[in-house]
């Protein structure tokens, strides 16, 4: 019965070109029902109805994304066959989908050897491309020493893959290099450009990832780079040069050369030029004839037509724009010309450029540019520009702005552009500047109010951050303000009830702020009627805010008593809870006031209570340096357990309770109490004596002593430089300053205002990376390859490079003049041979390679 | 190193894909369907590269060319040079033309085997193997000849006759 199944199914079964038809006719099941048949029909013993069967399988995942996997073993059983139909199918099927987690990735070793020893050089490729796209560990183990007899075949096309080959092998399995490292050299000695190609290919690759190691072959490289005129070859090893001269600098003046004359070529190729000037700007930029030649080459590209050429000049100036700016500013028109371009590739590289081009005198002239454009723009670009924008300006604490007021306003400006999403970052810029720079509070009080009383603002979600800054800095600043009254109208109208509840909640703090500012005016002023407010603000920065009068003192209260009222019963807590506040504090003061119109008695609770409050809001808040809170000692007689186990104990008792009841004030004041009985029982019962701890403490901190706060006992010095503040001290004032370079410029007529800045800096220190590779096995093999076997090599080649204009004499020398040096690099080199194996990992791959002689 | 090839028409279906390092099933359709919408935006006109960092990883970058009705991709990372790639599709597609006189999508369609015999002895492994169309041609046609010859064996199947001789 089954035999003649699998007859119908063999003689009637769907060939690739049939399942194809059949998924262009579009039937939504077709896919389903196919993959049944392909299930039946793979499981038969003939394999020609197996391999259709995986062929199918295998373009249904790749076209449909159709699971393979299950299919693994019976590629395995297709690739056995003798027949090159089937072997194509069954390689293709297992280099698509077999992986690491494959099981049966062992099965397929044996047959691959046997392909890759085999004579017919189509099977060999087909059992090296498989081997290149899924070697594992064990395979490139195991094939090895096929692999190498192939890279010395004879026929060119086996060559050439056998090389691509290595790639996977060596990093699958480093001590291959021992085996076939010698080989894949020889080839770059090739005259077949192809075989070259592939050679620099796998040395361009290996490079990337540890240019160290193959330093020794420089003089190699710098032969092909002299000599071949294949734009391939020479765009791999253009690339394998700006890997090795980046970390060895006399490389790079050599290079230079050759890397000009191919620039300066009549007919090059505009792809090799684009690479010289790559290379020219991120490797060899300290060379100046080749940088000169390069930037002037660079102009061809961007004045050119072609949007790709237009498109590469600009990422290419942007490589070099850190270092060389002048680069950048001689070809400012093609810049800014190339932001009006339709690509939005384009668009972005010239942005990007015209910010690194940003400095002290034209960030007012950038910007305004940049803010046209990004009215004009769509919403992505817009936001692109405005994020450029921020960025550099705010870098180092505002380095490059010196007119803060101007900054203010394109600050509130940004805000009112349509499509702006950078909220959080405004946000943030805003509130930043106003604590560090004073001067230019009164201009971000002025920006704040216009923010706040437009209602319109309300409405878009994007700009809540930017107005509970604009609202935080009304209220801590107020006193800058020309009319608190207006401000606490704006911050109590009714369209804030689209605020989400925690800005909402600022909203009302501040108005809090507004009020306790102006009855503390009010009743601090001596004449009941003073004069009309100050128009403009004085020098000092300080506006006048006097002449509240019974009335206008009587309409603020009433009025945040009116806007509050609806508020008191409220869902949120943070609302209600802040505009019971307020509304207490009014009840409480609110016949002062009128008492104060009347009598002239200075003294009453009412004002003691005003008073109080404004204590409340004096204390300025500053910027606070990331480390303060290491700079915290221990307090004095604090027993800590070594590992805190007693603390976890009673926090466990204390949440759980918690977690089961509502919110409500209650149930937590209750347990912060419980908490503290807890605590004064635990501390006289179960816990180890005093006398214990301490000592526990101080074992601690002799096995640990690095990492604990320096306190003004320990003689443990800290890593910080310079760091002469008080230990105790928490935060500076926000006075204190690190200087701040001042530069008197003629034409703007104030000077810069002092910006607080912080020692060590406000960024988060950031650990810097762990530098172990995953490559050190390979590293440490390559470099003993090259070390070893250049003596072996060093015979033959030295005729052969007589001629030549580099005389290649590396380290491994034989004559007898140069027998000391050679016997001090051997012993250096052994020496490092085993310091390397008794220290292991570290030291390779940052001990220093020997380069040849001539490059020095 | 080259990351995948891909060919899509201007619907988004693929035509032909390749991803030089392992993906499940579903992530390669992802990644298909992620690079269609961002061709489809593309104006007319433009440059031919894209940073696609936020498909393929970092210093991924993406050539593609529009042809008629296909879209073909190259992903690639910085050891490649992007005129460099350009030119690799441009040969591709030149060996295509010559593989099929006027090649046109539905010999794409219809040619799934070949088109793979045809990108394998170009990019092998991710790296570029060949940059010549003639010579791609001469493999790739001594490959078609050896496959036939090995079909050609025998047109029985092995099953008849053991069913022949097991009744």
């Amino acid at each position: 019965m089954a035999s003649s199944n699998s007859l119908m199914d063999s003689l009637f079964q769907r060939s690739l070109e049939d399942l194809i038809k059949g998924l262009r006719l579009g039937e939504s099941t077709f896919i389903s029902r196919s993959l049944e048949e392909i299930r039946r029909e793979i499981k038969l013993t003939d394999l020609s109805t197996k391999s259709v069967a995986l062929q199918k399988l295998s373009y249904l995942a790749a076209l449909h994304g159709v699971d393979m996997a299950w299919a693994a073993f019976h590629a395995v059983e297709v690739v056995s066959s003798s027949r090159f139909a089937h072997k194509r199918i069954g390689y293709h099927a297992i280099a698509q989908s077999f992986s690491d987690q494959t099981p049966v990735m062992l099965l397929i070793t044996n047959q691959l050897r046997k392909d890759l020893n085999s004579s017919n050089e189509h099977e060999v490729s087909l059992a090296l491309e498989c081997l290149a796209r899924i070697g594992t560990d064990d395979l490139a183990r195991d094939l090895t020493s096929e692999v190498f007899t192939l890279l010395g075949s004879s026929k060119a096309l086996v060559r050439k893959k056998a090389i691509g080959v290595v790639l996977r092998v060596f990093d699958k399995y480093p001590d291959a290099v021992k085996v076939c490292f010698k080989r894949l050299v020889e080839n770059l000695e090739s005259s077949d450009p192809q075989l070259l190609s592939a050679v620099v290919g796998v040395f361009c690759e290996l490079t990337a990832k540890d240019p160290r190691s193959y330093l020794p072959l420089a003089p190699e490289f710098y032969k092909i780079l002299v000599d071949s005129r294949n734009n391939w070859v020479l765009i791999k090893v253009l690339k394998i040069f700006a890997k090795l001269a980046s970390i060895e600098p006399r490389l790079a003046k050599k290079v230079a050369d050759p890397v000009c004359e191919h620039m300066r070529k009549q007919n090059v190729g505009k792809s090799l030029l684009f690479e010289c000037i790559r290379t020219v700007f991120s490797s060899l930029s300290d060379q100046e004839t080749a940088l000169k030649l390069a930037v002037a080459k660079i102009r061809e590209f961007l004045v050119d037509d072609d949007p790709n050429l237009k498109y590469l000049g600009l990422h290419a100036l942007s490589i070099v724009a850190p270092k060389h700016l002048w680069a950048v500013l001689e070809n400012k028109e093609a810049v800014v010309k190339a932001m009006s371009d339709e690509d939005p590739n384009v668009k972005l590289e010239a942005l990007h450029l015209l910010m690194a081009m940003v400095n002290e005198d034209n960030v007012t002239e950038i910007s305004r540019i940049l803010m046209n454009y990004a009215l004009k723009s769509d919403p992505l670009f817009c936001n692109e520009i405005i994020c450029s924008v921020l960025l550099p300006c705010s870098r180092n604490s505002y380095e490059i702005i010196v007119d803060f007021d101007w900054y203010l306003s394109l600050l509130g400006e940004m805000a009112r552009v349509p499509h702006c999403q950078r909220g959080k970052e405004i946000e943030h810029q805003l509130i930043d500047i106003g604590t560090r720079v004073k001067d230019a509070r009164l201009e971000l009080v002025r920006v704040s109010r216009a923010l706040l009383i437009d209602p319109a603002l309300l409405g878009n979600q994007f700009l809540y951050p930017i107005l509970s800054a604009a609202a935080w800095a009304s209220g801590e600043y107020v006193e800058f303000s020309k009319s608190p009254y207006e401000i606490a109208e704006a911050l109590l109208q009714p369209r804030t009830c689209l605020l989400p509840d925690s800005i909402r909640a600022i909203y009302i703090h501040s108005a809090f702020k507004v009020l306790v500012f102006s009855l503390g005016a009010y009743f601090s002023a001596q004449q009941p009627t003073s004069p009309p407010l100050a128009q403009e603000s004085t020098s000092s920065g300080h506006s006048m805010v006097n002449g509240f009068t019974y009335n206008s003192i009587s309409s603020l209260v009433n009025m945040i008593e009116l806007g509050l009222c609806s508020l008191s019963g409220t869902i949120d807590v943070e609302v209600q809870e802040r505009a019971k506040n307020i509304l207490g504090f009014i009840g409480m003061i609110k016949h002062e006031i009128a008492e104060k119109a009347t009598s002239q008695n200075s003294e009453t609770e009412g004002h003691r209570a005003i008073a109080f409050m404004e204590d409340v809001f004096s204390e300025e808040l500053g910027p606070v340096s990331s480390t303060a809170q290491e700079k915290v000692p221990l307090p004095e007689g604090l027993e800590l357990n070594e590992n805190l186990e007693g603390l976890q104990e009673i926090c466990r008792e204390v949440l759980e309770p918690m977690a089961e009841s509502d919110y409500s004030s209650d149930k937590v004041s209750f347990s912060v109490a419980k908490l503290r009985i807890r605590d004064q029982e635990e501390a006289s019962s179960s816990l180890p004596p005093p006398l214990e701890s301490s000592s526990l403490l101080a074992e601690h901190r002799k096995r640990h002593g690095l990492y604990y706060l320096s306190s003004q006992k320990s003689e443990d010095h800290n890593d910080r430089e310079g760091n002469d503040n008080n230990t105790s001290n928490e935060y500076p004032p926000a006075n204190e300053i690190s200087v701040d370079s001042f530069k008197p410029k003629k034409k703007i007529s104030k000077p810069r205002p002092v910006v607080v800045k912080l020692d060590e800096g406000d960024e988060p220190k950031r650990k810097p990376d762990a530098s172990s590779s995953n490559d050190e096995s390979l590293s440490r093999a390559i470099q003993t390859a090259l070390m070893g076997k250049g003596k072996g090599k060093e015979k033959e080649k030295e005729i052969v490079k007589e001629n030549h204009e580099m005389n290649v004499d590396t380290e491994n020398i034989e004559q007898s003049s140069r027998r000391e040096k050679k016997n001090k690099k051997n012993g250096e080199r052994s020496s490092k041979r085993s310091s390397r194996r008794q220290r292991g990992k570290e030291a390779s791959v940052t001990k220093p390679v020997e380069v040849p002689d001539l490059l020095l | 190193m080259i990351k995948a090839v891909m060919m899509m028409n201007t619907q988004g279906k693929p035509r032909l894909a390749k991803f030089y390092d392992f993906l499940p099933v579903e992530k390669q359709q992802e990644l298909i369907r992620g690079v269609f919408s961002v061709l489809s935006s593309r104006p007319e006109n433009v440059s031919n590269f894209l940073e696609i960092d936020s498909l393929f990883g970092p210093d991924s970058r993406l050539v593609y060319k529009h042809y008629a009705t296909l879209y073909f991709v190259l992903v690639f990372d910085g050891s490649e040079n992007e005129l460099a790639m350009l030119d690799l599709i441009q040969v591709l597609v030149e060996t295509l033309d010559k593989c099929f006189s006027n090649v046109c999508e539905l010999d794409i369609v219809f040619n799934y085997s070949k088109m793979h015999t045809v990108l394998d002895e170009i990019v092998f492994g991710g790296q570029v193997l060949e940059t010549r169309s003639d010579e791609v041609m001469k493999a790739v046609e001594e490959i078609s000849k050896l496959e036939a010859a090995s079909n050609s064996i025998s047109l029985v199947p092995k099953s008849v006759s053991g069913w022949r001789g097991g009744r």
